[in-house]
């Protein structure tokens, strides 16, 4: 891997669906506005891909979530390996009837006769000043759905490396990206190299407390594991890449050794990921545990609009901060 | 155009044997409920034995198709050994999925079932990504997707003739117009006056036949399926029919008016047809022959089905992701 930052995170998508489709002829890829006639999707990820491949296989689509997500699972049903993009996540709900009662049980309602090797890419995240209904982390949602996975990327190079292994997995996958995160640059993935799902990432080792999360605070923990160095205190960061089926072995494995777990995610924290993964630690480890695991998370509310209240719905770093400081004692 | 009221009298003799399967299936169905040798939700298929029937002896046998909870017809329609459905409806490991997908989830690729879904409307999305599968790889297959008047009120139905319109894709939608949704009645749920009012909004061929009439019926489903096969795009087929019990067996049926279910008997499409294969020459032995062996067949799919084991618990941990699940 370079250590250049070259790359943003949409051109590294743009990178990984380029790839597949060049790699396998099955890998399609469909949703609203997504070939150059209509821009190459709202973010540009798309960008150039229906003038190479054709819009066969880069087809936009009528405004129809459920028509996406059925015409996606169906395909893949028949062994093609289509890549749905659904231009904000709070539109999954508009299909969650065909994510939820198909693509999730047909391996397991058809005894493994038929499997649904679809990947779903969707765009979300706090901070942008869409309001309420264009900004929700809902992968706790999907999460709670035996049958599907769910990752997001906390950098350009394994939001590339990800995506390749989703759309190479035979089970629906559902790839979260952080709109705040598109701009964002780093170092490219080399061709070739793809980042395993269901394995977190140690990113960085530490004795003292392990922190949890994935997606856009990742890079906010590094700098405040960054600081807290500097100060002795050893901050293990977990990057859990794959949220469902999370790796609970890396996990427990850290929290084993420190003793002490903080969770932070964007999505709010009632009844989010974290409060999963804090129960597992709590069922394996309690006796071992310094302290209680904490929680960060957003506050209970929609996404507001106004700036100042948008800045105070989401996690703060101070916040992650003192709850590692509180777990220390 | 076809003439409607030619066939060729093999296939009449193929669509009357395979209505004769779903009947007989249907009926020990409901025999063994009734004497409690079995206990299952069942949603029963008596009097659109012939529509099914006659849909599937239009498909090749990897066609596809996407039905629903009440889909028994299709899918016996369609080729799935009566063996197998049978395991599969008393859960037991000899079934379609092991016993995993139960009667409202019957898949069953070897014959081209690949969906079954409980979920009213939910199949038509599916369907139109099987068929466009087909598209892509250029492979002539056709799907089927088979689903009741009140599902063409769900928002997926719009969502999926739309997209199979602008996309031209080799599938067919047949409403099963069999008047009732549980316990409500078609005008009272339906806005349009017939479900093939709705085609013209998407710019589709649309059909409305008796689909009690083997030949009106089988006429129909030809015309479509070789649309679809020359690339011309989908048809929405309403075949009228009329579903003569409850929306679940044993489930009260006193909503429906007595001069309709009166109407309904005299109509009943098994005897209609049973005469109409006399009157064209067939022989009374000849019929009884094929009902033979149909019980035959029958006889021996319940006794499998029975004698069968159910899957082992350890089963649950298989299926949900390729990868097993940790004990
Ligand atoms: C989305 C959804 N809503 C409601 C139901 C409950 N339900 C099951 S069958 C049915 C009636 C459907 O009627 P119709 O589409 O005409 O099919 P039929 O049962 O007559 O074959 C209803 C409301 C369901 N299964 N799915």
């Amino acid at each position: 891997m370079s250590t250049a930052d070259t790359i943003t995170f949409s051109q590294s998508i743009n990178q990984a669906l380029d790839e597949a489709m060049a790699a396998d002829p099955k890998v399609f890829v469909l949703g609203e506005d997504i070939a150059d006639a209509q821009g190459g999707g709202v973010f540009k990820a798309t960008a150039g891909l229906s003038a190479k491949y054709g819009t066969d296989r880069v087809r936009t689509t009528p405004i129809a979530e459920q028509a996406i997500m059925g015409a996606a699972i169906g395909s893949a049903i028949a062994g093609y390996r289509p890549v749905a993009e659904i231009m904000f996540m709070n539109f999954l709900t508009v299909c969650m009837d065909q994510l939820v009662n198909h693509a999730a049980k047909l391996r397991f309602m058809s005894g493994g006769k038929t499997w649904v090797p679809l990947t779903v890419r969707c765009t979300t995240g706090a901070g942008v000043g869409f309001g309420g209904q264009h900004s929700d982390m809902l992968e706790a949602w999907f999460a709670h759905v035996p049958g599907m996975k769910v990752v997001s990327a906390s950098n350009p190079a394994e939001a590339k490396g990800l995506l390749l292994s989703a759309i190479e997995d035979d089970d629906p996958t559902l790839v979260i990206e952080d709109i705040m995160m598109y701009a964002q640059k780093g170092p490219a993935l080399e061709a070739g190299v793809k980042v395993p799902l269901g394995k977190a990432r140690v990113r960085r080792e530490g004795d003292d407390v392990t922190v949890i999360t994935y997606g856009r605070p990742v890079k906010t923990v590094d700098a405040i594991a960054e600081d807290l160095a500097k100060e002795g205190i050893g901050v293990e960061v977990i990057d859990l890449r794959t949220i469902s089926p999370f790796d609970a072995e890396t996990v427990l494995n850290s929290v084993a050794k420190t003793r002490r777990a903080v969770i932070v995610h964007e999505a709010i924290k009632a009844h989010g990921v974290g409060a999963e993964v804090s129960a597992r630690i709590h069922e394996e480890l309690f006796s071992d545990l310094k302290a209680p695991v904490q929680r960060i998370g957003s506050k209970y509310a929609p996404v507001p609009f106004s700036p100042p209240l948008e800045q105070a719905f989401l996690y703060s770093p101070e916040e992650i901060t003192s709850a590692i400081r509180r777990v220390l004692g | 155009m076809t003439k409607s009221n030619d066939i060729d009298p093999e296939k009449l003799l193929e669509i009357y044997r395979r209505s004769m399967r779903v009947f007989k299936t249907d009926e020990r169905f409901r025999e063994m409920l009734t004497s409690g040798k079995l206990r299952l939700v069942y949603y029963p298929v008596r009097g659109q034995e012939v529509l099914s029937a006659s849909m599937m002896c239009a498909l090749k046998p990897d066609d596809y198709l996407v039905t629903t909870y009440r889909g028994v017809h299709d899918q016996v329609s369609k080729g799935i050994p009566l063996k197998d459905l049978w395991a599969e409806f008393t859960g037991k490991v000899t079934g379609t999925c092991k016993g995993k997908g139960g009667p409202m989830h019957i898949t069953d690729p070897d014959s081209g079932v690949m969906v079954t879904t409980g979920i009213v409307g939910g199949g038509l999305p599916i369907a139109n990504g099987l068929a466009l599968s087909s598209q892509l790889a250029g492979d002539g297959r056709v799907t089927v997707v088979s689903f009741g008047d009140g599902s063409s009120n769900i928002g997926a139905f719009h969502e999926s003739l739309n997209l199979a319109s602008i996309w031209k894709l080799p599938v067919i939608f047949l409403c099963q117009n069999n008047r009732y949704g549980e316990h409500t009645a078609y005008a009272a749920s339906t806005a349009a006056k017939q479900i093939i009012d709705r085609a013209p909004g998407y710019d589709m061929a649309a059909i409305r036949v008796n689909g009690n009439d083997p030949i009106e019926m089988y006429n129909a489903a030809r015309e479509a399926v070789e649309r679809a096969r020359a690339g011309e795009g989908p048809t929405l087929i309403e075949a009228m029919t009329y579903r003569m019990l409850g929306h679940t067996f044993g489930a009260d049926f006193s909503y429906v008016p007595k001069d309709l279910q009166q109407e309904a008997k005299e109509k009943d499409p098994i005897p209609l047809f049973k005469k109409m294969m006399l009157d064209r020459g067939t022989s009374e032995k000849a019929l009884a022959a094929i009902e033979d062996e149909i019980t035959k067949e029958l006889d021996e799919a319940v006794e499998h089905a029975l004698s069968s084991d159910f899957p082992e618990i350890d089963e649950i941990r298989f299926d949900v992701l390729k990868e097993e699940i940790p004990a």
